[in-house]
């Protein structure tokens, strides 16, 4: 396997980990640079990052924010509106690792080709972010915040593992079983259950980066139709270009993860700056 | 005549369906999420860090990102004498904690609050669940640990050693509040009749529900120990006066006869009914 077959692959694992790691130093050595945890971190001490999804739901629930948390949810906001688009699933969730890996095995052990037809709708996802709101608003409660796998993977690792008098204290919660039951349903349910249909953290940031400019590029005069790309895309239904026509990934609901550039054999796809920039040039 | 008619579906018939298969669907997502959100919220007994909100809002309103607990673990005190990090006093509830996943709390008599100066939970809080307005002192403007407010210690007399008659004040003397928060009461022991009592009892006025006093106390299970305050104590009503106190004697003074009602449901009866005539218990 050559390195530009997994190079993506890699900086991913890299930058979950990373931020993962920080998060974990922050709690047991006090280190400042990244503080927190997915809902709400700080950088530096300084400047605030939220989760805009569970902003919106504290206020359906009828909170007053404080000013951090609005001025966090904004900052992300903008960054992934700007430039990113839905990368915060592909490249911060730690769900991401566990979905990826079932989807692998699924791979692995031919699951994709004996599995018994169970469909579910990919906009899920976006009904899921008006359930969660409406019962915030009932129960006057962050509703998919006390289920949501994202953090609670994020809390047992940051917090579930502590060094206390110089002994590493592990103390894991029963939550880990929602991760448990992500990667089963993921692996013998539905392909990329989860991530791909039902999990609305993912709807709101594919909202959010509607118009992002960081997509992926298709050139289809380089393209062999191997189709590698639709296998291992975890939403392949925003590649329905392929070997058509030479253009960008719009469909909001593509991650960046950047899997279909790593196994494309053929420099077929890339990530490429900006569907507009490239529309003015055209024009001019 | 057994031939099929072709039924034909029409786009207003789909569009219909459509909707109500969506609704069907929702209306299942929001029962189970329901339930479950319902479920998840804090037993009545959760002790939550100094300056939270009251526990309705506080669970609105807490993020839950941690940076509270990440504070008071870090914070530069707690370290043994090696140099190694304790224990924290807050924990971020698990799902098996019978508190609201994620949300900050502490168990005193696994670690109190050792109510710090600096109170380095309470800045950090980015969502306002931890109103810091709750600890600054009105005058000063600076942080005051003594407006701290997690709960209110209450004795169990019949447990607590001292009310036997056995000398212990471990309570009265690891309250950082020393004499204010508990205060030792002396009575004179009539079993013995040369002995005294040494009571610990509690102003509630005063205790901030650090819990430190449960931490020591020697007990097997502590006789002391800390509630939330609206679980801990009563409420006697505006229309009892301390007659022998100004200023509960100038509340009554304050009252304006217009705004007092006496009429209720016993009273409204002429006083020629019987006391308890047709009044159903």
């Amino acid at each position: 396997m050559k390195f530009s077959n997994i190079k993506y692959l890699i900086l991913r694992r890299v930058s979950q980990l990373t931020i993962m790691f920080l998060y974990f130093a922050a709690n047991v050595w006090g280190w400042k640079i990244l503080q927190g945890n997915l809902s709400t971190s700080t950088i530096f001490s300084k400047i605030p990052l939220s989760d805009p999804f569970a902003l919106l739901q504290m206020l359906a629930a009828g909170a007053v924010v404080g000013v951090n948390v609005l001025i966090g949810a904004l900052i992300i906001s903008i960054f992934y509106g700007l430039i990113g688009g839905r990368a915060f699933c592909s490249w911060v969730c730690p769900i991401n690792m566990v979905t990826d890996l079932a989807a692998w095995l699924r791979r692995k052990l031919y699951i994709d080709k004996i599995e018994r037809k169970v469909w579910i709708s990919r906009n899920i996802r976006y009904y899921t972010i008006v359930i969660a709101l409406i019962v915030s608003a009932i129960t006057g409660l962050a509703a998919f915040e006390v289920i949501n796998p994202i953090t609670i993977l994020n809390r047992n690792i940051i917090y579930g593992i502590n060094i206390i008098n110089n002994t590493t204290v592990v103390a894991l919660g029963a939550g880990l079983g929602f991760v448990l039951v992500i990667f089963l349903f993921d692996l013998f349910v539905v392909k990329n259950g989860w991530c791909g249909h039902i999990c609305p953290v993912g709807g709101t940031y594919s909202l959010i980066g509607k118009f992002s400019l960081l997509r992926v590029k298709h050139t289809s005069e380089n393209c062999t139709l191997c189709m590698k790309c639709k296998e291992v895309c975890p939403e392949s239904q925003v590649l329905h270009m392929i070997g058509k026509d030479s253009i960008t990934v719009n469909d909001i609901e593509c991650t960046n993860c950047g899997r279909c550039i790593d196994v494309c054999d053929d420099d077929a796809l890339g990530f490429s700056i900006g569907k507009y920039i490239k529309k003015e040039k055209a024009k001019s | 005549m057994a031939d099929k008619k072709k039924v034909e579906i029409s786009s207003r018939r789909r569009f219909f369906t459509n909707i109500a298969h969506n609704v069907g669907l929702g209306a299942m997502g929001t029962l189970l999420l329901a339930g479950y959100a319902q479920k998840a919220k804090s037993s009545p007994l959760t002790l939550r860090p100094p300056a939270a909100l009251g526990e309705a809002d506080f669970i609105k309103t807490c993020i839950k990102c941690g940076l509270c607990a990440e504070a008071c673990v870090n914070r530069p005190q707690n370290r043994d004498k090696e140099g190694n990090q304790k224990k924290g006093t807050l924990k971020m509830a698990k799902a098996n904690d019978s508190v609201t996943i994620g949300t900050p709390f502490f168990t005193p008599r696994d670690v109190p609050c050792f109510m710090c100066d600096d109170i380095p939970c309470v800045p950090v809080c980015p969502s306002g669940a931890l109103d810091i307005n709750k600890v600054t002192n009105p005058k000063t403007k600076k942080l005051d640990f003594k407006m701290m407010d997690m709960g209110v210690a209450v004795v169990d007399v019949h447990s607590c050693i001292a009310f036997w008659g056995l000398q212990c004040d471990a309570c009265y003397r690891a309250c950082p509040l020393l004499d204010e928060a508990i205060k030792l009461q002396y009575n004179r022991n009539s079993r013995t009749g040369k002995h005294a009592f040494l009571e610990p009892v509690i102003n509630p006025d005063v205790c901030t529900g650090c819990g430190l006093c449960e931490k020591a106390c020697v007990t097997e299970k502590p006789a002391i120990f800390v509630l939330p305050r609206e679980v801990a104590q009563g409420k006697p009503g505006d229309h009892y006066v301390r007659g022998w106190d100004k200023k509960d004697q100038q509340r009554v003074k304050d009252r304006k006869a217009s705004d007092i009602k006496t009429e209720d449901e016993r009273s409204s009866k002429t006083p020629v009914d019987y006391l308890n005539k047709g009044l159903e218990y």
